[in-house]
């Protein structure tokens, strides 16, 4: 991280810190009782979004998953609506239908978090093949966890991007787990990147998923492939889930020392680091200060928002 | 001498072509569509005029391009997928069910999928039960899909047009025993309709009967059958299950006091179920028996022709149907 540039690195703590301040906001107020259904959060995992969102153009499109806040709000979404629609309130950014695992904001190019496991992917495979039809110059990626790549989706997404050449980034979040499940036991064949480029990808890399500064590059590095019109890339992000599956979730399976080494690799806390030793230490600690204080924000004026209308309950069946 | 009217399967043929040249958004994907011109000749032609662009064969990976067709229908197009039969839809479930039919909602109205598949079913030629079945029961049963299936081949160009140019997912489900028909040449009052509303093709004053697709046909055979000569029956033709037209029928089931549902998909939890209880809702004092519905028989589509034939609804079953529903 020492040769990073410190502004771009500062813009990309900024990010982390607002998702970090955010999930943590959301684990307490769901242990609390404030939010309905279920949540899964991303801490741990913030400098994937920041590092590949920090890339992307508003014309840009994404796809996520059911542990997609960090990539909404790294892509832009409104935090203070995103807040908003997890209390199931009217002025969510889904007017409360969609809820944690379903946020999107298509002005900004958000097609979705996704609650099926793989679906995300044909989804920003068809965004890349728009892209590509009219001409507009953007890219799709579909942020997606490592539990995916074993799905029929994966393969046919995959196919489906390499025959049409769409600008599509597969960035597959290697979190450690699919759901309770050590990822390692449920795969035995070549790793990740070799099967992407069995498939015809030529641009397929695996990344630290913790350092903020290598995912930013190769995310620039995939996304400029995918502009100059080479076809789709595959990037996957090693990083690992601190918290459970969902909140909740007691989390029996997990070996504690390892736990524990992942967390002495904190994204942020590393991020930090490297800004201190810039000289920056007093932006950072800024910057931190800055997220608590918008996501508290957020969490009150979701707080006091209202709830939708019962009789709102058919609209937008149909368009 | 004016042309020869189109058939049900030139209809389809002309109104993609019609709706692509009006539209560069609109694409046709799937499995065939392009140098096989589909495996019915429902699209031949396309590729040569549009180009390989908007005219895309893909891999045999339905679940993959209907889900892409979802996103690109996000992000601007406004593709028409070819599933080739309906059957095949249950592969493809999650795009339609989970993905095309609920972001809409899920989005508070956020995002827009003008998206069109074009589906094909048809009993009756021994095509097996896995290139038989009838579906549009469960697409109806899933909210934010419309269910389009013309029986006319009038209808075919007015319905798989405003399916195009509708701006939320439409599964258009055709009948490949249709394929070959052509509209009469005798002026039969025909006005194109849009979706959502249904047609009275034969007025009657004794009793309703209510279908769609190929039975709509059969129906009109039912009717030469000797017992009902001298019966008023009224034949409505649905054209679309969602939106559904419940005016018109509740209107025609108010006059004849009779009403019977028909249709190929099976009988139990079948979309006769339905309309026959929302009738029944409206008119329960009204209607002089009960409402009743026909449907094939609750089997797996056979193969063997005596078998597959014992199992659909044909003339002679539909003219014992509304026979009882008359006498009931």
């Amino acid at each position: 991280m020492s040769d990073a540039d410190p502004d771009v690195l500062l813009e990309d703590l900024r990010t982390m810190a607002r998702i970090r301040a955010f999930e943590l906001r959301v684990a307490r107020l769901f242990r609390d009782g404030r939010i309905p259904g279920f949540v899964h959060v991303s801490i741990g995992q913030e400098a994937v979004a920041a590092g590949v969102c920090g890339v992307l153009e508003r014309a840009d499109a994404i796809t996520t998953t059911h542990r997609g806040h960090g990539h909404c709000l790294a892509k832009g979404v409104d935090a203070a609506g995103m807040m908003a629609e997890l209390f199931g309130r009217a002025t969510g950014t889904c007017r409360g239908r969609g809820g944690s695992m379903h946020i999107a904001d298509p002005r900004i190019g958000v097609l979705g978090a996704n609650g099926i496991v793989a679906a995300g992917l044909p989804l920003a495979v068809g965004a890349g093949l728009a892209a590509l039809r009219r001409g507009t110059g953007a890219v799709a990626v579909a942020f997606a966890g490592d539990g995916t790549v074993h799905s029929g989706a994966f393969h046919e997404a995959v196919t489906l991007a390499v025959l049409w050449r769409a600008p599509v980034i597969f960035l597959i979040e290697n979190n450690g787990f699919a759901e309770f499940t050590d990822t390692e036991a449920m795969w035995r064949g070549a790793p990740l990147v070799e099967r992407a480029r069995a498939y015809g990808i030529e641009h397929a890399e695996r990344v630290d998923g913790n350092d903020v500064v290598a995912v930013r590059r190769s995310a620039e590095a995939a996304i400029a492939a995918c502009r100059a019109g080479e076809g789709p890339a595959l990037v996957e992000a090693m990083t690992y889930r601190l918290h459970g599956h969902f909140e909740g979730d007691a989390v029996a399976y997990r070996d504690p020392e390892e736990h524990a080494r992942w967390e002495a690799r904190d994204p942020i806390a590393r991020a930090v680091a490297a800004l201190e030793a810039a000289g920056r230490g007093a932006a950072a600690a800024e910057a931190i200060a800055l997220a608590d204080a918008e996501m508290d924000a957020a969490v009150e004026s979701g707080l006091a928002a209202p709830y939708p209308d019962a009789e709102s309950v058919l609209e937008d069946v149909h368009a | 001498m004016p042309d020869a009217a189109p058939t049900y399967l030139q209809a389809i043929r002309g109104a993609l072509e019609a709706e692509m040249a009006a539209d560069p958004d609109v694409v046709v994907i799937g499995i065939d569509v392009g140098a096989g011109g589909g495996v019915y000749g429902a699209t031949r032609g396309l590729l040569d005029r549009f180009g390989p662009e908007r005219v895309m064969d893909t891999p045999i990976a339905e679940a993959g391009v209907v889900g892409a067709a979802v996103g690109a229908a996000m992000a601007g197009l406004r593709p028409v997928v070819e599933v080739m039969y309906m059957d095949f839809l249950t592969v493809c479930l999650d795009p339609i069910v989970n993905q095309a039919a609920k972001l809409r909602y899920m989005t508070g109205g956020g995002v827009s999928i003008p998206l069109v598949v074009r589906t094909q079913t048809g009993g009756g030629r021994s095509s097996g039960a896995q290139h038989s079945q009838s579906l549009e029961g469960v697409l109806a049963h899933v909210p934010g899909l419309k269910v389009f299936l013309p029986g006319d081949p009038r209808d075919v160009d007015v319905l798989l047009r405003a399916a195009i140019r509708d701006d939320g997912p439409v599964v258009f489900v055709e009948n490949r025993r249709l394929y070959n028909r052509r509209a009469p040449d005798r002026d039969d009052g025909w006005e194109p309709l849009p979706p959502g509303r249904a047609r009275v093709v034969r007025a009657g004053g004794d009793v309703t009967v209510v279908a769609w697709g190929r039975m709509v046909a059969e129906v009109r055979r039912a009717c030469e059958d000797p017992r009902l000569a001298g019966v008023g029956v009224e034949l409505i033709d649905l054209r679309t299950l969602v939106p559904l037209d419940l005016e018109t029928l509740v209107a025609s089931v108010r006059a004849t006091g009779r009403a019977l549902v028909v249709h190929e998909a099976v009988g139990e939890f079948g979309p006769g179920a339905e309309i026959a209880m929302r009738l029944t809702e409206e008119l329960l004092y009204e209607v002089e028996g009960p409402i009743r519905r026909l449907g094939a028989a609750t089997a797996p589509t056979p193969y063997s022709p005596p078998l597959e034939e014992a199992a659909l609804p044909g003339a002679p079953a539909i003219a014992d149907a509304i026979h009882a529903v008359l006498t009931g």
